[in-house]
């Protein structure tokens, strides 16, 4: 497969999953604001903090009103994060690849980004109460996962969406854990208390994860939830899943066993991968949470340069697409 | 549907005669025009629109962030042509382009013909499209120009005229084929009834010309294009698609030791043969235009190394020149020694000085065009301007006489085309596609490109034309 080809299908699986966790931040967030007590001060400035725009988003604006953060993180074109910047790359991505896509796939991409567009015009920012738009993002895009999953056929393309799109989630969901930390209790009494269990539930439902978690741990408690979304080894939005996945594609690219690495890339992603696998939460609680989740994004940084110096970058003149976030 | 209010104006139409009566080869046609009522029509063309948008059949206008893509109306009264009319044209066109690439080859080489005088050494040699990095230069298998989209017009008398050779990169073949496949649905019958020539193997003929071009067994073949913002990047993707071939940027290919290869993810793979559709100056910043960012460095190398083939082969545009089209009847007896089959519009070259005087003389009546220009730039249409322009084109003529050609202000012939009024006439050109490789050959079919405005004879899509599926009959 071209260099390019498999760059742009790489890049369309990243550019999708952005847009997903970005809608499933907002609707989460919106959704924890309702839930406050009286008096407490909405956060929007937590999210803005995890997707690591912030530089970008304080050069224009002035503190963090929740319409602006919204318009940042979904229609600003200058954010080159925002759902509607990742949907047109997504867009773009597809039609240069047109010809290695199935029809449906390039026809709901298609539609997407023409109702994202839309909402640009329709100021969805501007709404009292806009979660049905990022309810249908989500939907959009899962459908587009069911068409693909129906679809196209498991070639080397396919390894590289799905390649893409579970490194994104493995960041993405590491960065919700961030929300986390950057989300202000009141005061350090407040550790424990029904406030903070209402933001861990919340970081669960923003992964479609909080009816799994009963089921496997009961009670509420900070350190299941993150063991549970760092460590499971069953659940499709945990960092050690994804990252495990995304192994698998890598060697199924290369066709070599995973007991071995033929790649720097196998072997970057192979190291992180064993070294979640041999730890438990007591490792990450004594690292600190915050450090633990920087450590493992500016791996998966590490990890994805890897992938395009061995894959998509044979030549030196050729400048790929680089929209990793600090 | 009433066809006896058609109106052809005293043109020549290509179903009505001159009694106004329908010719033999539109019988079947207009059997099931007459039972189709004018709304049943409507519906057709509705979802005839609907189909190219769902397909993607959608050229770039411009690009800005929005990137809006517009479809070439195609309207769904075929063009018909009869066997005999098809025969006589493809026997036309073949002769034509055996000369001309027995020309550039001459040109590029012994320059035989500038030698004996037929076609002036100045015209050629001073021409911006004789690439002097393709002198001595035989292509593989001697062909030059691959693929060809002639264009054609009929005139009051019904007899055909080359317009334009468009030996370099024509476009177009993707909405023949296209067109085809969507006129099939709008009906299905009759194709098979009125005895409709297919078209449909175009791409597996155009892949078996390009593997010609290489010795290897397996070559491989890519399709060369500038990227998507191109607006004919929808027929790239298009062609490579049917053709099971790579569809290639110039960011893709690298070139080591005179080879060229493919970046791909498993390492550097090599290539044979290329469908490249970019200019001859962008193919290589090396040799030609130093800033092009489309282009190979090195791979102008590797072709004069015979190990690329590229199609067409740089250096044709020399023979598309408005100037050296006026010898184009000379060019065919001079190296077949053969009367044309098709004949020329008749070009007056204001480097001749009779002719150039007849010119000056006639300007209010004549189509004066510049030599190198295409897409409808420079040019003046002496009936249809004032006395200042016909003087500011006297002066330009006489300060470079060699930039400039007229010809006679032809009219075109007509086909009843759907309109909000009900079928009207409207004006139409033929660009057939002629593949050169084992053989010279013509696909049975063409791009009918229709005037939609009533009256204009102006059929560019970018100036309100649209298109017609072209049916060449058995």
């Amino acid at each position: 497969m071209l260099s390019r080809v498999a760059n742009s299908i790489y890049w369309l699986g990243r550019y999708l999953e952005r847009a997903e966790n970005y809608a499933r931040f907002i609707d989460v967030n919106f959704n924890l604001m309702l839930d406050l007590p009286p008096g407490m001060k909405a956060q929007w400035e937590p999210l803005v903090f995890a997707t690591g725009d912030q530089e970008n988003y304080i050069k224009k604006n002035e503190g963090f009103d929740k319409k602006q953060v919204i318009y940042f993180l979904t229609l600003d074109r200058e954010n080159p994060n925002s759902i509607l910047s990742s949907i047109t790359y997504a867009r773009e991505n597809s039609r240069i690849v047109r010809e290695n896509l199935s029809k449906e796939t390039w026809e709901k991409i298609n539609e997407l980004y023409h109702y994202v567009n839309n909402a640009s015009e329709r100021k969805i920012w501007d709404k009292k109460d806009p979660r049905s738009f990022f309810d249908n993002i989500k939907n959009q895009i899962q459908l587009l996962y069911g068409l693909t999953d129906s679809t196209v056929a498991r070639t080397e393309g396919w390894y590289f969406r799905q390649l893409g799109m579970y490194l994104e989630r493995a960041d993405k969901t590491s960065r919700i854990l961030d929300v986390k930390y950057h989300m202000l209790l009141p005061s350090p009494q407040e550790v424990g208390s029904p406030l903070d269990f209402l933001h861990w539930m919340a970081l669960l439902k923003s992964v479609t994860a909080f009816n799994t978690y009963r089921r496997m741990y009961g009670t509420i408690s900070a350190s299941k939830v993150l063991e549970f979304l760092i460590f499971n080894r069953r659940f499709p939005r945990s960092i050690y899943f994804c990252l495990k996945e995304a192994e698998d594609c890598l060697h199924m690219i290369t066709e070599s066993s995973t007991n071995e690495f033929k790649n720097s890339a196998e072997k970057e992603i192979g190291a992180l991968r064993s070294k979640l696998g041999f730890s438990d939460i007591s490792d990450i609680i004594d690292q600190g949470l915050h450090e633990s989740i920087d450590d493992l994004q500016q791996k998966i940084n590490i990890i994805s340069r890897e992938i395009e110096l061995n894959f998509f970058q044979l030549k030196p003149s050729v400048s790929p697409q680089n929209q990793e976030q600090e | 549907m009433d066809l006896s209010n058609y109106d052809c104006a005293g043109l020549f139409d290509e179903m009505f005669d001159e009694n106004g009566s329908c010719r033999d080869h539109y019988k079947t046609f207009e059997k099931l025009l007459k039972k189709t009522g004018p709304k049943k029509l409507k519906q057709l063309q509705f979802s005839a629109n609907k189909t190219q948008l769902a397909m993607g059949m959608t050229f770039n206008v411009y690009h800005n962030e929005q990137g809006l893509e517009k479809i070439l109306h195609l309207d769904i009264i075929p063009r018909i042509i009869a066997n005999q009319e098809w025969l006589q044209l493809e026997a036309g066109l073949r002769q034509r382009i055996k000369a001309l690439n027995l020309f550039i080859q001459d040109i590029y080489n012994e320059q035989e013909i500038l030698n004996d005088g037929v076609v002036p050494r100045d015209l050629i040699e001073n021409s911006k499209d004789f690439l002097k990095p393709c002198i001595g230069i035989t292509p593989p298998k001697g062909i030059w120009c691959h693929i060809t989209g002639t264009d054609l017009i009929r005139d009051n008398s019904g007899e055909y005229f080359v317009l334009e050779d468009n030996l370099r990169c024509p476009s177009g073949v993707s909405y023949m084929l296209e067109s085809r496949e969507i006129i099939k649905r709008a009906f299905p019958d009759l194709i098979n009834k009125a005895g409709v020539m297919p078209v449909s193997n175009y791409p597996t003929r155009l892949l078996q010309m390009l593997q010609h071009l290489s010795n290897k067994e397996k070559p491989v073949v890519g399709v060369l294009t500038p990227g998507i913002y191109n607006s004919a990047y929808f027929e790239h993707s298009y062609l490579a698609l049917q053709m099971g071939a790579e569809l290639v940027t110039g960011e893709d290919l690298i070139v080591k030791d005179k080879k060229v290869y493919m970046q791909t993810t498993k390492g550097f793979e090599p290539i044979d043969v290329l469908y490249r559709r970019i200019d001859d100056t962008f193919l290589d910043p090396l040799v030609f235009n130093p800033d092009s960012m489309l282009g190979i460095p090195g791979i102008f190398e590797a072709y004069k190394a015979g190990n690329i083939a590229l199609a067409n082969a740089p250096g044709t545009g020399v023979a598309d020149d408005k100037a050296v089209y006026a010898y184009v009847p000379d060019i065919i007896k001079y190296y077949l020694n053969e009367a044309p089959i098709l004949n020329n519009v008749p070009t007056y070259l204001c480097r001749k000085p009779d002719e150039r005087q007849y010119v000056l003389d006639h300007i209010e009546e004549l189509v004066v065009k510049e030599t190198n220009a295409a897409g409808g730039y420079g040019m003046l249409i002496g009936p249809k301007s004032g006395p200042e322009e016909h003087e500011k084109f006297r002066e330009l003529i006489k300060k470079n006489p060699n930039n400039y050609i007229a010809q006679p202000t032809l009219s075109l012939s007509t086909v009843p085309t759907l309109t909000d009024e009900g079928l009207e006439s409207r004006h139409v050109d033929l660009r057939p596609y002629v593949l050169y490789g084992e053989e010279i050959e013509a696909v049975p079919g063409a791009l009918s490109r229709v005037a939609l405005k009533k009256g204009s004879l102006v059929v560019n899509s970018s100036q309100g034309g649209g298109s017609k599926d072209t049916w060449v009959l058995y």
